[in-house]
């Protein structure tokens, strides 16, 4: 196949950044997005050029650094998939395809398609934990029998890699499915209980802080998110966290 | 007597870890406070040990190279992690355990640390439920397991086929109280470059922050290593891009010696590699072989056609297909441990019989699963059990529930439906077993540097067993290494902090500064990325799943040249003070390069099979690997310039509490 | 407690009460409005009421028009914080249709029309009831307020408001729009207040049917009375 990348290029954070054309031609279906890349940036090397910066890792959809916004969508047109699966069956021989950073103000460019998503972080350290020592001095782990239903749904909620696509789909740049994720994964267990207020609201005040928006329930960050996690989970999190309020 | 010392406590087996608890050193709280430790990779070891240590109350400085700690590459573990838990009734024990973890490393592991492990790993269970781990449980609210490879028990806890993703969120999470409490300093797109000896102590890095390519010198009393192993000296492996061998190495140069690098686990079930431009391989779990069956055809005619696609591998009739592991393994069968099932595959592809068009591929088929899991499920609805359409059909129900996200993602890669046509995989490159040396207080060769996870080489001998990393990884940084580092830090309450201001410190930042400078001044013809695929080639042809003598030495020679050719030759754009993904590809490649060899040297020296190293010269008239009691040792090599010029030290495995035995799972 | 409507969540939840309240408010209207398709009597009868009730109208109309302005302005609010929570770079390309709705990108579009609209519709009825009512001071609600059985106004002025296609056209466009602020709203308020369960999965259908049907209904009942004239 032959293409064409419009892709965003940015020096640095304090640079403008703009979009540059670059053709690529012999891209085999089998090769995934990030091999695609992996193609082009070799070319630009050889050609003395500077390679198109991208976050990278374990390519297979689990660690969720890789984070594009392709032709319109996070993680590319592709259904419930990162970057690193998409692969280039989904495109056609002379296509255009645009490629931009996950856009955010909580999500500022480092370089080219690379961007800073360590807010996410910092809502995490404001609350995302159980407080129990590692000392492994705990009850044993059948003591509490958890009901399936809640330890799968839990489960569902914990696999959210954070890879920040809910954040760069959503039209303001709301955090709600991740952080209701993470709220919603400990709310649903026993263990998580006895926290649960200050949790919820040191992990949504940290959300506020870091300038994510407001959601209004568009729904694009579950359609966009690539491990399907439910917009139950931000209901979730608003029940929890107006019962704390009232709490509180 | 060699200069190794293992310091393995006296005393039975079952007791020395409690003994030696009770005797080592602590520190006392309000010490904590003054000393500083370093830990750099935030994957299940260095994550959990950097949480741990900030709890106890030391001040902590965690480094990892991604965006964030989640990140790790421990997240990508699939299948499971072990526990001696026997939930399940089935005669299992911390000397099961113990046992089944000796003997699948085929004896080539510390007796002392294995059972400390074992004993240790009910712990992590309780712990991660604690802090709140989603397992996969029962209808009736308690943990559920399953079996993997090698042994005879279901002691396997996981969280569907994302395991370790669900374990490092939990070390994570303890990780991000400690950082939220202001005890942990996490520094984020940092590399160590380098470890500083002070006085003969670890007392500090120097690492390079990814974004603005400074470089910093941090300092600390003591230094933690828990960065994962080296499989991407192959180029294509199952670990992340990033994952890679600098920090282990460096601390090797520094005078850690490097223990077994020629262990290897080559993974049995990946997809198989489908051209040139790819860029790493995509494990399919082992749990996969609980209910999938592993076969190829009977007759080279049908290879021929399958190849041709003139037949499709679901006409082949039952009796001209040959499930090789079954008919050669009859106790063990699909579940034998992975060095086997590897080697079986291969011996089958190299036999002219692998099913796809490079002829690199078996079958793993779920065809039978399907049938049994829906006779099940029609039974229990009293529905038709004779309508083979839904029973197939209510069979990949339970399939998919068991195994969903890994048919998915086959799916995704190769563009064929897992649930209609069997899987193709082929061994690739997984796990390494060697790094880097450690005594039983995981405490390298240098007094202060400790390293545990994957990056040390301690519990796993030649082979590693399913499930058992995961494992491994969280008993080191968990429960092991706060109480062993105690011992050390001990004598340093009254040292005060230590100054980055040292003549060493300068001369080691100086070493990075002036590599890095060589690099991006070099100017040469070739990308990063040639000369790692090169290194691959070699690796994976000469150092891979059979070695043989003439081959290994070849490979050290052409390791050395392309060494020395990439220094003169290599190109890196851009330059030092910036986000450069080329330079800090360039620092790790610059890595494998010398591991390559010492890897290839240490290979060439073991003349026997064991577990994941198989030298062709030294099998049974069934090709089955031939262990030999002479070299019963651990490998541990000392650094003195170049590779070729690294010398030996050998640690005698002593076994006491475990006949050494051929290791069968006929 | 304190905190709560200076947190992104709360002031979601106070969009959600707000828009529970109008929605309740609408039902009313409506029942109301469509008294007047088939009895002038009692749609005159009621209109009396609650325009003369003192309760209605000096306790439940003050809080009906806080409610409007509150939600107005909120909504306005949000918006402003969304925008700069984008950051100042756009998107080159953006798939939005493949991933929402237009109804739920565009609350602000649709809120913006109604809001244009219930200036008419304020001027139309409510400033003219205002006037008749307290500046005038005819409480009488008749035709005439000097012929004791002239019959009340209310119909005979609803009436007359439909005459023009113009008003009629701007009437329909305007619900249409509200159809679809509806439309996304309802289900998104629940969500807001945290319902979101298998309740409220049976809540979609009947959404669906107050979202339009409601507006629906607005346009029958204008439409109705434009052709019956």
């Amino acid at each position: 196949m032959n293409l064409t990348l419009k892709i965003w290029r940015q020096k640095n954070a304090s640079d403008k950044g703009k979009m540059v054309d670059y053709p690529i031609s012999d891209v085999s279906p089998d090769m995934s997005f990030l091999e695609m890349l992996d193609v082009l940036n070799e070319q630009l090397i050889n050609k003395g050029e500077e390679p198109v910066a991208f976050d990278h890792d374990c390519r297979e959809g689990i660690c969720g650094m890789c984070s594009l916004y392709i032709n319109g969508e996070a993680h590319g047109p592709d259904r419930g998939i990162t970057t690193c699966q998409l692969h280039m069956r989904m495109f056609k021989d002379g296509d255009t395809i645009t490629i931009e950073p996950f856009r955010a103000k909580a999500f500022p460019v480092i370089k080219d398609l690379v961007v800073d998503r360590s807010s996410f972080d910092r809502i995490q350290h404001a609350g995302g934990f159980i407080s129990v020592n590692t000392s492994g001095n705990t009850i044993d782990a059948n003591a509490i029998p958890i009901n399936k239903h809640d330890a799968d749904k839990s489960f569902e909620a914990a696999m959210c890699i954070g890879c920040g696509a809910c954040v760069a789909s959503c039209k303001n740049s709301s955090a709600m499915l991740f952080v209701g994720a993470k709220v919603s994964q400990f709310a649903l267990l026993p263990q998580g209980q006895v926290e649960a207020t200050d949790r919820v609201l040191n992990m949504v005040k940290q959300m506020d802080e870091e300038g994510f928006g407001n959601c209004t329930n568009t729904g694009a960050c579950e359609v966009e998110c690539p491990k399907g996690i439910s917009l139950e989970n931000i209901a979730r999190m608003n029940r929890e966290y107006l019962a704390a309020s009232l709490k509180g | 007597m060699s200069i190794l010392d293992s310091k393995i406590p006296k005393g039975p087996l079952a007791d020395k870890w409690t003994k030696h608890k009770n005797d080592i050193n602590l520190v006392n709280p309000a010490n904590k406070r003054l000393i500083d430790v370093i830990v750099v990779g935030t994957g299940l070891a260095g994550g959990s040990a950097a949480a741990t240590l900030a709890e106890l109350g030391y001040n902590v400085k965690a480094f990892c190279f991604q965006d964030s700690p989640r990140r790790a590459h421990s997240i990508a573990a699939q299948g499971g992690i072990n526990a001696a838990k026997n939930y399940q009734g089935d005669g299992d024990s911390t000397y099961r355990l113990f046992y089944d973890t000796v003997k699948g490393g085929d004896y080539r592991s510390r007796e002392a640390n294995v059972y400390r492990l074992a004993e240790v790993s009910a712990n992590i269970i309780d712990q991660c439920v604690a802090q709140g781990v989603p397992f996969a449980r029962e209808y009736g609210g308690l943990l559920d397991n399953r079996s993997f490879g090698g042994v005879l028990v279901s002691r396997t806890f996981y969280a569907a086929g994302q395991t370790g993703q669900q374990l490092l969120l939990g070390a994570y999470s303890a990780l991000n109280r400690q950082i939220g409490r202001g005890k942990v300093k996490m520094y984020n797109r940092h590399e160590m470059l380098d470890v500083v000896i002070v006085d003969g102590k670890a007392r500090g890095i120097i690492a390079r922050n990814l974004v603005t390519g400074e470089i910093e010198r941090h300092s600390a009393h003591a230094v933690v290593l828990g960065t994962g192993g080296y499989g991407n000296v192959f180029f294509l492996s199952t670990n992340a891009m990033g994952s890679n061998v600098t920090a282990a190495w460096k601390a090797h140069k520094r005078g850690a010696f490097f223990a077994n690098p020629c262990y290897t686990q080559i993974h049995p079930t990946c997809i198989p590699v489908s051209g040139d431009h790819q860029s790493k391989l995509t494990l399919m779990s082992e749990s996969l072989r609980n209910d999938g069956r592993i076969w190829v055809p009977k007759h080279k005619k049908d290879v021929e056609a399958i190849r041709a696609g003139k037949l499709k591998p679901t006409d082949l009739a039952e009796e001209d297909r040959d499930y090789y592991l079954e008919r050669r393994y009859p106790a063990f069968g699909n579940l034998v441990p992975r060095d086997v099932a590897s080697r079986a595959a291969k011996e089958r592809c190299d036999a002219g019989y692998g099913v796809n068009a490079t002829g690199e591929a078996v079958y793993l088929d779920f065809a039978s699963a399907f049938m049994r899991y829906g006779k099940e499920q029609a039974h229990v609805k009293g529905l038709d059990e004779n309508d083979d359409a839904l029973v197939k059909k209510l069979g990949q129900e339970v399939v998919r529930t068991k195994y969903g996200n890994l048919f998915q993602m086959y799916e995704k890669i190769v563009d064929q439906n897992p649930y209609e046509t069997p899987m193709m995989i082929y061994p690739a490159v997984h796990y390494t077993m060697g790094g880097v040396w450690v005594d039983y207080n995981l405490m390298t060769t240098v007094p202060g540097l400790y390293c545990i996870g994957e990056a040390n080489f301690s519990d796993h001998g030649a082979n590693r067993l399913g499930a058992s990393a995961l494992m491994q990884g969280l008993a080191d940084g968990y429960f092991v290494l706060p109480y062993t580092i105690g011992d050390y830090l001990a004598d340093d309450i009254r040292t005060g902090p230590i100054s980055t201001d040292s003549k060493e410190f300068e001369e080691a930042e100086k070493s990075v500064k002036d590599n890095i400078a060589h690099l991006i001044n070099n100017n040469g013809k070739y990308s990063v990325d040639h000369f790692h695929k090169k290194l691959g080639k070699i690796m994976w042809n000469k150092c891979g799943m059979a070695r043989n003598e003439a081959d290994l030495k070849s490979a050290i020679t052409e390791i050395a040249e392309l060494r020395a050719e990439f220094w003169k030759d290599v190109k890196v754009p851009g330059s030092n003070d910036e986000f450069n993904e080329e330079l800090a590809k360039a620092l790790r490649v610059a890595d494998f390069l010398e591991l390559g060899e010492l890897f290839a040297k240490d290979a060439l020296l073991r003349e026997e099979s064991a577990g994941g190293h198989f030298r062709e010269e030294y099998q049974t008239a069934e090709g089955e690997a031939m262990r030999r009691k002479e070299f019963q040792y651990v490998s541990a090599w000392e650094y003195k310039g170049e590779p070729k010029d690294a010398v030996l030290h050998k640690e005698d495995l002593v076994y006491e509490n475990i006949e050494v035995k051929e290791r069968s799972y006929k | 407690m304190s905190g709560i409507f200076n947190s992104s969540i709360g002031r979601k939840f106070a969009m959600a009460l707000s828009a529970f309240f109008l929605m309740i408010f609408l039902v009313m209207h409506v029942s109301i409005n469509f008294t007047s398709v088939f009895s002038e009597e009692l749609f005159n009868e009621l209109s009396h009421f609650m325009g003369t009730n003192p309760l209605i109208q000096g306790l439940m109309q003050p809080i009906l028009i806080i409610g409007v302005i509150f939600h107005f302005v909120m909504g306005f609010i949000l918006e402003a914080q969304n925008r700069a929570s984008r950051g100042s770079v756009k998107y080159a390309k953006n798939a939005a249709s493949a991933n929402s709705s237009w109804m739920s990108r565009n609350m602000l579009l649709s809120g913006l029309v109604i809001l244009a609209f219930l200036g008419i519709h304020f001027y139309d009825f409510w400033v003219h009831e205002m006037t008749v009512k307290y500046i005038e001071g005819d409480m009488s609600g008749l035709i005439d307020p000097n012929v004791a059985d002239s019959g009340f106004r209310y119909y005979e002025e609803l009436r007359e408001k439909f005459v023009s296609p113009v008003r009629v056209g701007i009437y329909v466009v305007a619900f249409v729009l509200l159809a679809l602020h509806l439309l996304h709203g309802f289900n998104s308020a629940f969500q807001s207040v945290g319902a979101n369960n298998k309740y409220t999965k049976g809540l979609k259908g009947f959404s669906k049917v107050y979202s339009i049907g409601i507006p629906a209904l607005f346009i029958f009942i204008a439409v109705y009375h434009h052709f019956t004239h």
